[in-house]
Order: C-alpha cells, then structure tokens, then sequence
C-alpha cells in the first residue's frame, strides 16, 4: 500500500558543541535512523550536499565520530535572494556500547544519505540454546 | 590573514541566508511557503538557481515541470529498512510532496537544466531574453 501522506519540512537543528569551534561558522545536527538486525546495528543519515570524499567517520574511545562537509565553492557567484533553510556543515557522535565489533564498520553514502552498517561482536550475537 | 578565506565565505553566505529567514514573516513568500522541500533562491548574474535539499530520494521519483515563470517539484520520499529490523531511533521522514514556485521573472523553459548530486537538487533557470534589461545607449 502506497504512504500518502504530505512530507513536511523538517528545521534544521543546530548543533551545541561541547568543544567551541574556532571558526565562527554553524555546524548541523543530522537526521538519523538507528536500527538493528540479527547480525549489525546501522545509523542512517542524512547529509545533503556533502561528497563522499568530505565524510569523515572516527571512532575513538567507544564513541563514533561523523562529519560531514559542505564545499562552499560551489555557492560562489551566487547572491542569495530568498531562503527558507540554512546550510552548514553536519556533526553528529554516538555512543557505542562494547557490543559492536569496533573492526567491522562500513560506510556507504548513497543520495546524500550515509549508512554506516556495524557489526555485532560474536559475544552479542543471540545464541540458541538446546534443550537436552 | 588570521582566518583562512574559505570559513569567511561560508560565514558570509549563513549569515546571508539567516537575514532572510530572520524577517521574512511580513514579506511576500512564493506559494506554499514551508512546504517539503525547502528551498533556497539565488541570483547568478541574469539567472536564477533554486537550490533544495532532498537527501534519501531517487532521481527517477522526482518530478520537475516548468510552465510560463511557474515551477513544479513534485516526488516521493521513501525511508526502507531491512527485513526483520528493530527501530531504535527514527527521525527521518517519508511521503509525499508537491510544490510550486512562481519565480518573478520570465524564464526560458527550454533552457531550464536540473542537476541532482549528494541529495542536493540544484534547477538552473535562465532568465528569458526578451525579459532581460536593455541598456539604452546614449547619444
């Protein structure tokens, strides 16, 4: 069955760093799904207008770093006349828990969204148990 | 320098777009102003450029027409998950949008181009000839 309901525009939230920038620029929080199956935990986001070359994935000390940059080269020449949404660079961390396998995390970027897919640790994986 | 030039470029252009968006509750906004997608306008020269944002859709699920000054972004958003999967979290939407925008000029619609790259849908409009300014020449 086809989902026909309206799409309504979602504000963009600005990000409110724990360390202060030293550039005066703002930086977004991405939209994120976070799902999970039998085998790996992926985050889904969504970073409009970032390459994949300026998408920078870090993991240290448990907590998963993504940022993603915007080319503002592009915008040159161009003089702003209306506007109904900002642009800015995207910023997000996660916390992840000793049940990810910290060696097998993929990225994908994919129409501006980046999937990052992370395996399971075999100790988190479910085990079945037989009955003697 | 002390500041690298292109974070003032950046700065610049947010500051830009904030004063905008800041006061634009009295002034006239084009029709279904806050509707999906948002856009942004800009100038280039005689042209124009619209810029919007639409990161998760397909190119072949949008939908642009151009009548007269008049144009027509219309398309689906879907948000798929795998079989079997547990949601945690979930703040990307999905459905449905149609949107219009009357731009105040004469636009030659032959010579419209849309580009999609990274979720980001950029609608080049070239502004018609006949509705550019002349400059008149002095004697």
């Amino acid at each position: 069955m086809a989902r026909t309901h309206e799409l309504t525009v979602q504000e963009k939230k600005e990000l409110a760093p724990k360390e202060e920038k030293t550039v005066p620029a703002k930086y977004y929080v991405p939209n994120a799904d976070i799902y999970e199956t039998d085998d790996a935990l992926s985050i889904v986001l969504e970073i409009p207008g970032v390459e994949k070359k300026d998408v920078s994935v870090n993991l240290e000390n448990d907590v998963l770093r993504v940022e993603g940059r915007i080319d503002f080269s592009k915008y040159e020449g161009l003089e702003p006349v209306y506007s109904e949404y900002n642009i800015g660079h995207y910023a997000r961390a996660f916390t992840l828990s000793d049940k990810i396998d910290q060696d097998g995390i993929s990225a994908e970027l994919q129409n501006g969204v980046l999937t990052l897919t992370l395996k399971k640790s075999k100790a988190a994986l479910p085990k079945r148990i037989a009955i003697k | 320098m002390f500041l690298s030039d292109p974070f003032e470029t950046l700065f610049n252009l947010q500051q830009a777009l904030d004063t905008f968006r800041a006061s634009s509750w009295l002034e006239a906004s084009p029709s279904g102003g806050g509707a999906y997608p948002p856009m942004n306008v800009f100038r280039k020269g005689d042209d124009f450029v619209i810029i919007t944002e639409v990161p998760g859709i397909e190119k072949s699920s949008l939908e642009i027409q151009v009548k007269d000054n008049t144009i027509r972004i219309a398309g689906t958003k879907s948000v798929d998950y795998t079989e079997k999967a547990s949601l945690h979290r979930r703040e990307r939407l999905s459905g449905q949008f149609d949107r219009a925008i009357t731009i105040p000029v004469r636009i030659d619609a032959d010579k419209v181009k849309a580009e999609c790259h990274d979720g980001v849908l950029a609608l080049f409009l070239p502004r018609s000839e006949q509705d550019k300014p002349r400059s008149i020449k002095l004697t």
